[in-house]
């Protein structure tokens, strides 16, 4: 325990001090990247969730937990439309404990569970990280530009994951390094992605392994390097899988914990896009009915 | 019922009958839909159908949202995360709920103002306006202790700070806080006693709400002219008023329709405008967020209890701390709007026909919008010293300006009735005028 809270005290005592880091403010730098789900409109890339997937479970997921998510939402149509056998073989790569085995015990997690939480490195779970962090708040502090841009809580992850300067410094025995987005400047986490981490293998909505159409080999590097996570529309045909730099990493796996912090959003945007029309509808003729009820009273011809 | 003289039910098949004599019930609805209401009035009477309807929404939802909601500190968090991932439609039901108090004081913020605007609480409406004012204060410790629930880190330390607050009262207050506790801490009895209440204050709202329109049904609706509708026999008030069912009925849910589509795109495409981002962090005794910000609605009265501090001239010469002055000023800052009928001491009641008030009360209006800045700034020069100079003129506006202006200003001719006004607006055809 103490171990944890000295390095939170430095933490806490560096970001009480202003100007004694020249990479960071005390709120941090927060890159506006774009989206697929951003907007009223907005959809979840389903190849990108699955890229994101694979960085959460190849590197995040050895420190932190993911605990309010089910397995069986990978399998989500518009989410990362994992077919079925895949999410229980995914759900089986991890260790779930029991209420029915013996305390410390664990077994295969199976798509009825949930992600097991991950406490061992005292990393934050991060079901809901996109959600718990806002980028930005503009215009004037406001904030109205949530409706076409978010909070920033998928921005904030990238520029994170991305805004580490390379400088380290040791205090009361702790290691951290100075990260550009973090507020106070100075964060507990090594950096944890770099060019290449991941090698990204995609699938088809029927479990076949997913490949571009026509993409020689030669031709891709310069194509991805150069879309690096535009992220695209729905993830169609012929989307290249971009190259693993260090900064489409973090794009893909900020992507894939906003759709685990919100697994309905999709839903929710688009049942509001239902309601908002009948309403308007219902408006429209509540309007010329009270005008028409109102004609004789206001003396005017309906 | 007393007030406007107007056709009553008249029971006439041999059941409606056979029920009239043992339950008047049909008659009461009759009485209540058909009431006359006064023909001018304008679109800021809207807002008592939107309040009626939030209260429906905030307790249909809120019901529901109980069936899968778990009161412990330890599960808490968790279950509000079961209702948005696995509950089916569990995400709206939650994104309606806690938006919908949101609109729930937008509606009642404007209805505060359309009646200070129009002179609503004076005689012979100062029952309607107090018990307004009473319905007000229930919302606010509903919302309160509503926002504690999902056991986040706002939710956490929110409840902390504002329980504190008692804690500023000489002697007693250290008691009164382990006694809102139920122990040395913000913990599990807080939120059980928290959910529990936030249970039993809606329905303690709705009964208000009844008795709040029983007493305008009894006095009668202001109006935009504050101009009182003619009583002397049912064919002359029929001249100042059209009945509520269908003429404000259909006007209302027009309104309505238009409010809610600005409150569905709220709730389906930014639902956590409204919200903190810290309270998607799991509530934590051991780490206090950088900033505590209440709620928007609290703001305006957050601004006036943080203005007061040990340095106002006013509380270095008075017996009590800058802490026990700011809980005063902020409780002082509602209570002192229920003496409004009192210390408004102008004969005319619409602001329409009073201009210098009209001045005073757009600053009142700006002043509340500056506060609920200042709310949401650290308490910290500038925005100290702006909040002081708000709570001064929230308080000066009550205690001075009103019962100043109502000796010294002239007042507009006032239009001898509604219906004359009413006909400024909408001329009668020259066909009918002989007639009248």
């Amino acid at each position: 325990m103490t171990r944890r809270i000295l390095p939170a005290l430095a933490v806490a005592a560096i970001a009480a001090m202003p100007g004694t880091l020249h990479a960071a403010g005390g709120e941090g730098h927060v890159e506006d990247y774009s989206f697929s789900f951003e907007g009223p409109f907005g959809t979840f890339d389903r190849l990108q969730l699955q890229r994101g997937f694979q960085v959460f479970k190849e590197i995040c997921s050895g420190c932190h937990g993911l605990k309010y998510l089910s397995f069986r939402a990978l399998g989500n149509a518009d989410g990362p439309g994992f077919p079925d056998a895949q999410v229980k073989a995914i759900a089986a790569d991890f260790q779930c404990t029991d209420p029915e085995l013996e305390p410390g015990e664990t077994r295969a997690c199976k798509d009825s569970d949930r992600f097991p939480a991950n406490t061992a490195a005292g990393a934050p779970d991060l079901s809901l990280m996109a959600k718990a962090r806002a980028g930005f708040h503009g215009p004037l502090g406001l904030g109205v530009n949530q409706f076409l841009r978010g909070t920033g809580g998928p921005e904030y992850i990238t520029s994170l994951l991305t805004g580490y300067t390379g400088e380290e410094v040791e205090m009361a025995g702790a290691v951290l390094y100075e990260n550009s987005a973090f507020p106070g400047g100075l964060i507990s986490m090594a950096p944890p992605i770099g060019d290449g981490y991941v090698e990204y293998t995609l699938f088809n909505a029927d479990g076949s392994p997913y490949e571009p159409e026509g993409e020689g080999e030669g031709e891709g590097e310069g194509a991805a390097a150069g879309h690096g996570g535009e992220g695209g529309g729905g993830g169609g045909h012929g989307a290249h899988i971009p190259e693993p730099t260090t900064e489409q990493l973090a794009k893909d796996v900020s992507a894939f914990l906003m759709w685990a912090a919100e697994p309905t959003m999709v839903e929710r945007k688009q049942a509001g896009l239902r309601n908002i029309l009948m309403l308007v509808i219902l408006a429209v003729l509540l309007y010329y009915t009270n005008k028409k009820l109102w004609a004789p009273i206001k003396r005017k011809a309906d | 019922m007393a007030g406007i003289p107007h056709e009553h039910y008249e029971p006439k098949s041999r059941f409606e009958k056979w029920l009239h004599t043992r339950l008047p019930v049909v008659s009461i609805v009759y009485d209540t839909l058909m009431i006359p209401t006064p023909k001018n009035l304008n679109w800021m009477w809207i807002w008592g159908i939107v309040l009626t309807v939030c209260l429906v929404i905030q307790i249909a939802t809120g019901i529901v949202l109980v069936m899968h909601y778990t009161p412990h500190v330890d599960l808490a968090f968790a279950s509000v995360e079961h209702i948005m991932r696995d509950v089916n439609g569990g995400w709206l039901l939650r994104y309606m709920h806690a938006n919908g108090a949101s609109l729930f004081f937008i509606a009642v913020y404007f209805h505060i103002f359309r009646g200070l605007y129009y002179g609503s609480y004076k005689a012979p409406r100062e029952i309607t306006w107090i018990i307004g004012i009473l319905i007000y204060l229930a919302m606010m410790a509903t919302a309160f202790m509503g926002y504690v629930l999902p056991w986040g880190q706002m939710s956490f330390w929110g409840a902390t700070v504002i329980t504190n607050l008692f804690s500023a009262i000489p002697l007693i207050g250290d008691p009164i806080v382990e006694w809102l506790w139920g122990g040395f801490a913000v913990d599990n009895p807080t939120l059980n006693r928290f959910f529990s209440l936030h249970y039993l204050l809606p329905f303690v709202i709705a009964a208000l709400v009844v008795v709040h329109i029983w007493a305008f049904h009894t006095t009668g609706n202001n109006n935009p002219t504050g101009v009182e509708v003619r009583r002397d026999d049912i064919a002359t008030a029929k001249k100042d008023t059209v009945p509520f069912w269908p003429y404000y009925v259909i006007k209302d849910l027009f309104a309505l329709a238009v409010i809610l589509i600005f409150f569905a795109v709220m709730v389906f495409w930014m639902p956590n405008f409204l919200g903190h981002p810290d309270n998607y962090i799991e509530a934590n005794p051991l780490s206090t967020p950088a900033h505590i910000v209440p709620e928007w609605y609290f703001l305006p009265f957050y601004a006036i209890l943080r203005s007061i501090t040990d340095d106002v001239w006013l509380i270095m010469i008075l017996p009590i701390d800058g802490k026990l002055g700011g809980v005063l000023a902020m409780f002082g800052a509602i209570a002192i709007m229920a003496l409004a009928p009192w210390l408004d001491t102008s004969r005319v009641r619409s602001g329409r026909y009073r201009p210098q008030f009209k001045w005073y009360f757009w600053l009142l209006v700006v002043d509340f919008f500056v506060l609920m800045w200042c709310g949401a700034m650290p308490a910290e020069p500038p925005y100290s010293t702006i909040s002081l100079i708000g709570t001064a003129y929230w308080f000066i506006y009550f205690l001075v300006i009103l019962p100043l202006l109502g000796v010294i200003e002239k007042p507009k001719p006032q239009p001898e009735t509604i219906e004359a006004d009413f006909d400024a607006h909408y001329p009668p055809k020259a066909a009918e005028t002989p007639a009248e």
